[in-house]
């Protein structure tokens, strides 16, 4: 109870500084000077339709470097943390994933049912799933292509791939997916990213510097110079480290 | 009349609250993961809200205004930006605490919070 009481009152306090806040505020009557800049500066340096793909891949690719190695960080330690439990098949926790809230920890509640046969997926999920895989794929591809075109680019392209392994998992719960393939592809876009990193270094302004290829004209697809191919890579690693992160959740859960 | 801003400043704030409420009351570890997705799906609304402009469009430049008046157009790009790495992010986060959660049910048979006792003081 005292939890509860000790909960609520941060929270009070907490609303109330949101409340200050939320009244407060005025939203800017213009763009901020970095923003400006942006706005700004886009189009006539790196030829981009789209302000926000520009700043992920080109004025804070940096850090967008550094977001796809956390990425990998947390599908790597996913990986490391569920390796261990397919090995104890007594430790395996019951199919039933509706479990009380608050935890039911009896030793006898472990379901020993439906060990090797795993739920019949339905017809419709199947179908759909041949269905809808390849297009699924197709449009994340055109995702992250059109990326500095259109709304979208690597992380989203990369999430939608990622969603056609979901949805295969889905359909056939016991396939496995080769994690050397899923190793592979990752690993060559990644090293690929930051060669073409470097490669501005050396012919254009600088680290990431996306003028290694011509600009082209505003709003081509071939244009914006290397940032539709820093975009796909993106995708790809980004693609292949949720399908990673995917097929570990699903062999843990299977086996 | 609220205007967008507000309503999805509101929104954001709210579902912060509502999270960390469940964070921080809720016995079972799965609620506890669910109430922080919450909570930064909260912070994300919050941050792109910020960045909204009244009266001007996406920050995309293309056929309807020049490249030039770009800057009195499009509405902040930067917390788009933000809030795209910290979506990423948060599903990163989001599987990592879920491998963790599962493990911990994988030995010790219980999703209790208040069971994990190792760490109490």
């Amino acid at each position: 109870m005292i939890k509860h009481l000790a909960a609520l009152l941060l929270l009070s306090v907490l609303g109330a500084l949101f409340a200050s806040l939320l009244m407060g505020y005025t939203p800017d009557p213009a763009l901020n000077p970095t923003a400006r800049y942006y706005a700004e500066r886009t189009a006539p340096d790196l030829g981009a339709a789209n302000l926000v793909t520009a700043i992920v891949i080109s004025y804070r690719g940096l850090d967008t470097l550094g977001e796809v190695t956390v990425l990998f960080l947390a599908a790597a330690i996913v990986g490391l943390v569920l390796a261990g439990s397919g090995s104890r098949s007594g430790s395996r926790p019951g199919a039933e994933p509706g479990a009380e809230p608050g935890g039911n920890d009896q030793p006898g509640a472990a379901n020993p049912g439906r060990r090797g046969a795993p739920v019949p997926v339905g017809e419709l999920l199947t179908t759909g799933s041949q269905l809808l895989t390849p297009m699924m794929l197709l449009l994340g591809v055109y995702v992250f292509a059109n990326g500095h075109l259109t709304p979208g680019g690597g992380f989203q392209g990369g999430a939608i791939l990622a969603s056609a392994t979901l949805l295969l998992l889905l359909a056939e719960p016991l396939t496995r997916l080769s994690h050397r393939l899923i190793a592979g592809l990752e690993a060559l876009s990644g090293l690929l990213f930051v060669v073409i990193a470097l490669l501005g270094l050396v012919l254009a302004g600088g680290f990431l510097d996306n003028r290694i290829l011509p600009l082209g004209t505003l709003g081509n697809l071939f244009s914006a110079g290397a940032i539709p191919l820093i975009s796909a890579l993106i995708g790809l690693k980004v693609g292949a480290e949720f399908s990673s992160i995917l097929a570990s959740l699903s062999e843990a859960e299977e086996s | 009349m609220p205007d967008l801003t507000q309503i999805a400043l509101t929104t954001g704030f709210l579902l912060i609250l509502i999270g960390f409420y469940g964070a921080l009351t809720k016995p079972n570890l799965l609620r506890i993961i669910v109430a922080f997705t919450l909570a930064s799906t909260g912070v994300n609304i919050v941050i792109v809200a910020v960045g909204y402009l009244r009266g001007r469009t996406a920050p995309i430049l293309d056929a309807t205004f020049a490249a030039g008046e770009a800057a009195a157009r499009v509405i902040d790009p930067l917390p788009q930006a933000l809030v795209l790495t910290a979506i990423v992010i948060g599903l990163g986060t989001t599987a990592l605490m879920l491998a963790y959660a599962y493990q911990l049910y994988a030995k010790r048979r219980t999703l209790d919070i208040a069971k994990f006792t190792d760490l109490k003081w």
